[in-house]
């Protein structure tokens, strides 16, 4: 090799990594605002693109595609081209995936307020704008399976297999689940009707929690994890094992949002089975990511970074013991329709996709600056704690609303007839939205501490782009 | 011997494999139930339920406000089978009911009560103010008022395509006649996106109505 050798492409991580926390602002914004608009139902009265309908597909989607897709392609494209050693595949494209990505974020921002909606939920854009997302989505699988195919050590990282197949099945999903029929430009119908849209909806949408925001957040654990502890990977054997049965166990999963409906009893008994079973390989990524700090404990104590990484992945097995319990139909029956499942939904989105996301990104950013470390290490710490307490304070009141609001709607008086109206429901439920409201605002406040800390840490950086390092003479 | 050491040497096998251990799940959840006659709009569904009719033009607009409106955010429309819900809101719900909803709109959370069985339970008045301030009517509630509904013709929004709409939901097996789609516009009239939202409403659940 010369010595006028090529270096990494961080232009496009970079873009990526700085959008990641920019719209994860916004996202949580949003989520804030519609939390405030629970317990203050007038507080935008009369103005429809900031009615509570509308901004609640605003809100999934921007946390989950503009501020979890942006971490994901920032992490992704960082790691396949470390781990493959070699420059990202085709600049060009990588920068259209930047580009293409935000302008589909852009129309949802624009779109999905002026009642633009397709009416599935999680997948509400429209036809124009998925078509769309197919080809970025395209684009993006070119660029990382072109970086892997071109790698320069023989070997494909564990980090890579899971983002690999989170881009074939987010892919899959995405096609067949947007499958409609055009009306104008701007209005389509499902291709499906009844319990097939619902299925169709359903596997896609479990899907997308299990391979947008978990195989793919992985995929980031296993890079960031033995990085920043500076360890091994804990087992090699148990990370084959958990990824070939988590990505096909997954797939089944979808009917327990279904439960009870009219949806075929085979179908839910299917769904719940293999809920119960994912329960196994989620835990097998949760176990290799926390044992990899064996022998390393004591950097928990004053390292914040691994702080975020590591409570992501209790937080993460926390919420993939709740997940499959919550799939037992007999539970399911209390906890469907209630605030329950939105705090199970939460301890996975704020507790494990968001931390490990966070904790990532507090990683990549000074590398990408060209510095030793964030501008503010203290200002880490405060985020993580006040980002913790933001989740706990959501999550219990969750669960407590959730469990009140399933007993008092099946309450029964000795003659039969109900005990509560659905409004005394409501009305018992309004302390726990005021405290899920300042458990989400703690977290809101968390990430702007950290847009504050990327602010310092790139006014006093500059960009730089690594020259790519050469394979060790010996893989492992 | 195989090892799995040759897939993670190998691009291409480790792409396919992935394809095939993904695709099994939805392949055999979701291809039965377009061969199993009761959760489609077959002939056999339409003879064995006659009240489930595709929705008339202006139901069809009301369904459409429905859908901008994003309602299924905090409403369900899909009644379990336990004495809790069946008390509550009637009949719990059954696949035929669905065949026309594309898409359907069963929903995931209740902050408000399921709307499957709210056809005919309530007066239109009843509905025209609860939705222009729903406070007005049930103090405790904290669902959005929807003025604006009451501002807008129907036929110059969600009713301006009303045949395009029609014929489209014709091509994925509604069974619309041309006569249907031919009057549409005129059923829509005048109409308010208010009222053709309650006309929606009204209709809704009550192929089952008068069963328990």
């Amino acid at each position: 090799m010369s010595e006028t050798q090529s270096t990494y492409n961080y232009k496009v991580v970079r873009q990526f990594a700085v959008m990641t926390v920019i719209w994860g602002i916004v996202g949580m914004l949003v989520g804030v605002l519609i939390a405030a608009q629970l317990v203050w139902p007038d507080l935008t009265h009369g103005i429809p693109f900031l009615s509570y309908g509308r901004l609640r597909p605003l809100h999934t989607n921007a946390v989950i595609f503009a501020f979890g897709g942006s971490a994901l392609f920032a992490t992704s494209y960082y790691v396949v081209q470390r781990t493959c050693h070699t420059r990202l595949f085709l600049d060009g494209l990588a920068s259209f995936t930047f580009w293409g990505w935000q302008l589909i974020i852009l129309c949802a921002a624009l779109s999905l307020p002026m009642g633009i909606t397709t009416g599935k939920e999680y997948a509400e854009l429209e036809w124009p704008i998925d078509i769309l997302i197919a080809v970025v989505w395209v684009s993006y699988a070119v660029v990382f399976f072109g970086t892997i195919a071109t790698r320069k050590v023989s070997h494909i990282y564990v980090a890579n297999w899971f983002f690999g197949s989170m881009i074939i099945a987010v892919a899959i999903l995405h096609i067949f689940n947007s499958a409609e029929i055009p009306v104008s430009f701007l209005k389509s119908y499902s291709a499906y009707a009844g319990v097939q849209d619902a299925m169709v909806q359903w596997w896609y949408g479990h899907n997308a929690v299990g391979f947008f925001l978990t195989a793919g957040f992985l995929g980031m654990m296993y890079y960031f994890v033995p990085k920043q502890a500076g360890r091994p990977i804990y087992s090699y054997r148990l990370s084959v094992v958990h990824f070939w049965a988590l990505i096909f166990t997954y797939m089944w999963a979808g009917p327990h949002h279904l439960h009870y409906t009219a949806l075929p009893d085979w179908a839910q008994s299917l769904g719940m089975l293999f809920s119960l079973i994912l329960l196994a390989p989620s835990w097998g990524g949760m176990v290799n990511g926390i044992m990899t700090l064996s022998g390393a404990w004591h950097k928990l104590r004053d390292d914040p970074i691994l702080k975020f990484l590591i409570t992501s992945l209790s937080f993460y097995g926390m919420s993939t013991f709740e997940g499959p319990m919550m799939s037992v139909k007999t539970v399911n029956a209390l906890s469907h329709y209630t605030d329950w499942t939105v705090g199970h939904v939460h301890s996975g989105a704020l507790g494990w996709v968001a931390m490990v996301s966070v904790g990532s990104m507090y990683y990549l950013l000074p590398r990408l600056f060209g510095r030793e470390e964030m501008h503010s290490v203290k200002l880490i710490t405060v985020h993580f704690w006040v980002a913790t307490i933001g989740i706990v304070l959501y999550i219990a009141s969750m669960w407590i609303a959730g469990v009140m609001q399933g007993l008092m709607w099946r309450s029964a008086n000795p003659d039969g007839t109900l005990t509560y109206s659905f409004v005394e429901a409501v009305k018992a439920t309004y302390p726990f939205w005021t405290i899920r409201l300042l458990g989400g605002a703690l977290f809101f406040v968390g990430m702007l501490i950290m847009a504050y800390n990327m602010v310092k840490t790139i006014a006093g950086g500059k960009a730089v782009d690594l020259p790519v390092l050469k394979p060790a003479a010996q893989h492992a | 011997m195989f090892s799995h050491d040759q897939i993670e040497r190998n691009l291409g096998l480790m792409i396919v494999l992935v394809l095939l251990v993904v695709s099994v799940g939805g392949l055999l959840e979701i291809i039965p139930l377009f061969f199993q006659h009761s959760l489609t709009a077959s002939k056999q569904t339409m003879t064995e339920m006659p009240n489930v009719k595709p929705y008339s033009a202006v139901r069809l607009a009301g369904r459409d406000v429905y859908i901008r409106e994003g309602c299924y955010n905090c409403h369900s429309q899909m009644i379990r089978p336990f004495r809790g819900e069946t008390e509550r809101y009637g009949h719990y719900s059954v696949a035929a009911e669905f065949i026309y909803d594309h898409p359907f709109q069963w929903g995931s959370k209740r902050t408000g009560p399921d709307l499957h069985r709210v056809g005919e339970r309530y007066t239109d008045s009843w509905h025209h103010r609860h939705l222009m301030n729903p406070r007005d009517v049930v103090p405790e509630s904290n669902m959005p008022a929807y003025p604006w509904l009451d501002k807008t013709k129907a036929i110059n929004t969600v009713g301006a395509d009303i045949e395009k709409k029609m014929k489209a939901l014709r091509m994925v097996g509604v069974p619309y006649t041309d006569a249907e789609i031919d009057k549409a516009r005129g059923e829509i009239g005048d109409k308010t996106e208010l009222e053709v939202l309650i006309a929606y409403l009204q209709g809704m659940g009550t192929a089952l109505k008068n069963t328990r």
